[in-house]
C-alpha cells in the first residue's frame, strides 16, 4: 500500500509513540525528526514551558510555538466540552427523548475521549485540568443545553479549521482531521435538533469564519476561539507566540 | 465573505502574499472595492482567480494541484448526483427519471442546500485551479446506479439517501486523506473548511435515513451490527467504510483510556473519523463515473 497515511500510521505504533511506559522521551525523540523538529526537542526539555504544574494555579500556558502549543489548545477545549457534557448526560433535561439522552451519552463519551487522547498524547508536556465555569448554563432547560452544546461544537470545529495550518508536523494534522469531522457530525446533530435543517446553516456561522458562497465552514484563529470560549473557563489562559 | 480571514491566514505560510498579490497593493484595494459591486455568489470564482494570479503556475506545486483535482472530481460527482435529483423534482423538468417523492418540504430542502454546497466547493476548486483545472464532469459521464449495483437510486428514496450516505462518509475520508499533502499551503485552510462541511452533510443524511424507515443510523460512524466496520447496513458499500473500526490512536489505545470503562469499541470507532487513501476513493468513485470516464 502506497498510502502515506497508513505508512504515517505505522511508523507511529512503531515508535509507540504516545505509549504511556516510553513517555515522554520518546515522544520528543519522533518530534526530533526533520529540521523542524530539532526546536520542538529543544522547547520540549525547557522547564519553563508552564506546562508542568498540574494545579494550575498561575493559569495555563499556551505557547503557540510549536505543535506542542496547538495541541494543548485542542486539549483545553476537548477539557470544557467533556465538562460540559458529563454534566449534560448525568442529569439530562427532563425533556429529553430516550434518543437525545443517548445520543448525549454518547457524545459525552466521543468528548472524553478526545480529552484523555490528548492527555496520553501530550503527557508531561500537558497543561493541568482546567476548571469550567458553567454558571451562566441552565442545565434543567433544554433550550439552555442545546443552544450550549451547538456553541461549543460550532466553537469546536472553527477552532481545528484555524489551527489546523499552524500544525508542522502531518501526523498531528491528521490526527486533528480524524476529532474535527467528529465534532462537525455533532454540531449538525445538535443543529438539526434546535431546527431541523439546519445543520449546515454556513450563513449563520459567518461570524465563525464561515463563507456559505463558498460552501465553507467555520474557521477561527485561537485567540477569537479563546476569547469566545473564556466565558465557561475559570482558569487563567495565557496565551504566548501567536 | 471572510476575504480578510483568509488573507490573514495565508499571509502566515506565505508573508508575501501582499506582496505576490500586487507589488504595489493597488490591485487589492481595486478587488475589494470590486467586492462590493460583484455578486456574493460570484466571489469564489474571484477569490480563485486571485490566488491562481498571485501564485502563478509554479507556485501551486504539481502535488497540491493533483490533490484540488482529485477534490474536484469527487466534487463534479456529489453535486450531479444531487443536483440531477433537484431537478428531476423540479416541475416541467425534462429529467423524468426520479421517480421518488420526497417525504416533506424538509427533506428536499435538506438536498437541495448539500447540493448547493457541493456547487460552491466546484466552482471554489475550478476557480483556484485555474487553467490547470480538470476537465468539467457531466452528469452524462456519471453512473449513479453503480451499473445496476443502486438500479433503485432514482426511483427508491432509501435507495437514494444510502448512496448519499456513502458519498459523504467516502467526502469525509476523501480530504482527510489528503491534508497531510497540503501541509503548508495556503489551500489547506479551505479544504479543512470544505471537509468538515461534508461531515455535517454526512451527519444530516444518516438522520434523515433515520426517519425514513425503521432502522437507526447514528449521525456519526460508528461499528457495525456485527461488529464489522461498515454501520451503514448496505454491505456494497463496505469499501466506503474499511479501516473505520479503527480504535488505536497513534498508540494509544482508546478502548477504555483514561480508566473510562464507558468508552467501548464501539465510542472508540465513532470517536475519530480515518482517512480514506487515494486509490481506495478512486476505486469507489469509479463505480459512478461510465466507460472513458474513470479516475
Amino acid at each position: 500500500m502506497k498510502n502515506n497515511e497508513l505508512e504515517t500510521k505505522s511508523e507511529l505504533r512503531e515508535e509507540s509513540l504516545f505509549d504511556k511506559t516510553v513517555g515522554r522521551r520518546s515522544f520528543l525523540q519522533y518530534a526530533g525528526a526533520g529540521a523542524a523538529g530539532i526546536a520542538l526537542v529543544a522547547a520540549g526539555c525547557k522547564k519553563d514551558r508552564g506546562y508542568e504544574n498540574p494545579t494550575m494555579n498561575g493559569g495555563a500556558t499556551l505557547d503557540f510555538k510549536d505543535d506542542f502549543g496547538v495541541l494543548n489548545y485542542a486539549y483545553a477545549l476537548e477539557q470544557l466540552e467533556a465538562a460540559f457534557y458529563v454534566k449534560v448526560a448525568s442529569a439530562p433535561p427532563a425533556s429529553f427523548t430516550a434518543a437525545q439522552k443517548a445520543y448525549f451519552q454518547d457524545i459525552q463519551f466521543h468528548e472524553i475521549a478526545h480529552r484523555e487522547f490528548f492527555k496520553a498524547a501530550l503527557s508531561t508536556a500537558a497543561i493541568g485540568s482546567l476548571e469550567v465555569d458553567f454558571s451562566s448554563i441552565d442545565f434543567t432547560s433544554s433550550a439552555s443545553v442545546l443552544g450550549t452544546a451547538m456553541a461549543f461544537e460550532d466553537l469546536g470545529v472553527a477552532a481545528y479549521n484555524g489551527a489546523g495550518p499552524r500544525l508542522k508536523n502531518a501526523p498531528y494534522l491528521l490526527l486533528a482531521g480524524k476529532i474535527v469531522s467528529v465534532e462537525a457530525r455533532h454540531a449538525a446533530y445538535v443543529r438539526d435538533l434546535i431546527s431541523n435543517g439546519t445543520f449546515a446553516d454556513l450563513n449563520s456561522l459567518a461570524s465563525l469564519g464561515a463563507n456559505n458562497s463558498g460552501g465553507l465552514d467555520a474557521a477561527l484563529t485561537p485567540d477569537k476561539v479563546l476569547n469566545i470560549a473564556k466565558t465557561y473557563i475559570k482558569t487563567k489562559i495565557n496565551v504566548i507566540n501567536l | 465573505m471572510n476575504i480578510v480571514n483568509i488573507l490573514e491566514e495565508i499571509q502566515k505560510v506565505d508573508g508575501e502574499i501582499y506582496e505576490r498579490l500586487n507589488p504595489r497593493r493597488a490591485a487589492m484595494k481595486s478587488f475589494f472595492n470590486m467586492g462590493k459591486k460583484i455578486s456574493l455568489a460570484a466571489m469564489p470564482l474571484a477569490l480563485g482567480s486571485m490566488f491562481q494570479k498571485a501564485y502563478g503556475q509554479t507556485a501551486l506545486p504539481a502535488a497540491v494541484v493533483d490533490v484540488l483535482n482529485f477534490a474536484l472530481s469527487l466534487e463534479y460527482l456529489e453535486y450531479h448526483f444531487y443536483n440531477h435529483c433537484i431537478v428531476g423534482k423540479t416541475a416541467g423538468s425534462s429529467v423524468t427519471d426520479v421517480t421518488f417523492n420526497f417525504p416533506n418540504t424538509a427533506s428536499q430542502a435538506a438536498i437541495t442546500t448539500i447540493r448547493d454546497h457541493e456547487k460552491a466547493h466546484v466552482d471554489l476548486l475550478v476557480g483556484a485551479l485555474g487553467s490547470s483545472a480538470r476537465a468539467p464532469i457531466a452528469y452524462a459521464d456519471t453512473d449513479f446506479r453503480a451499473g445496476g449495483a443502486f438500479a433503485s437510486v432514482y426511483s427508491d428514496y432509501n435507495t437514494f439517501l444510502a448512496v448519499a450516505q456513502g458519498f459523504e462518509d467516502t467526502g469525509v475520508r476523501a480530504y482527510k486523506g489528503q491534508a497531510g499533502a497540503l501541509l503548508g499551503s495556503p489551500v489547506l485552510q479551505t479544504a479543512l473548511q470544505i471537509h468538515s462541511v461534508e461531515a455535517r452533510h454526512a451527519s444530516h443524511i444518516r438522520q434523515m435515513r433515520t426517519a425514513a424507515g425503521t432502522a437507526v443510523y447514528k449521525p456519526w460512524v460508528s461499528l457495525g451490527a456485527s461488529g464489522q466496520a461498515n454501520d451503514s447496513g448496505v454491505a456494497a458499500v463496505d469499501a466506503v467504510y474499511a479501516g473505520e473500526d479503527l480504535t488505536v490512536q497513534a498508540g494509544a489505545n482508546i478502548v477504555g483510556i483514561g480508566g473510562n470503562a464507558g468508552i467501548t469499541k464501539a465510542v472508540a470507532v465513532e470517536s475519530f473519523d480515518e482517512p480514506l487513501d487515494k486509490a481506495s476513493v478512486v476505486t469507489i468513485a469509479n463505480l459512478f463515473l461510465r466507460d472513458g470516464k474513470k479516475l
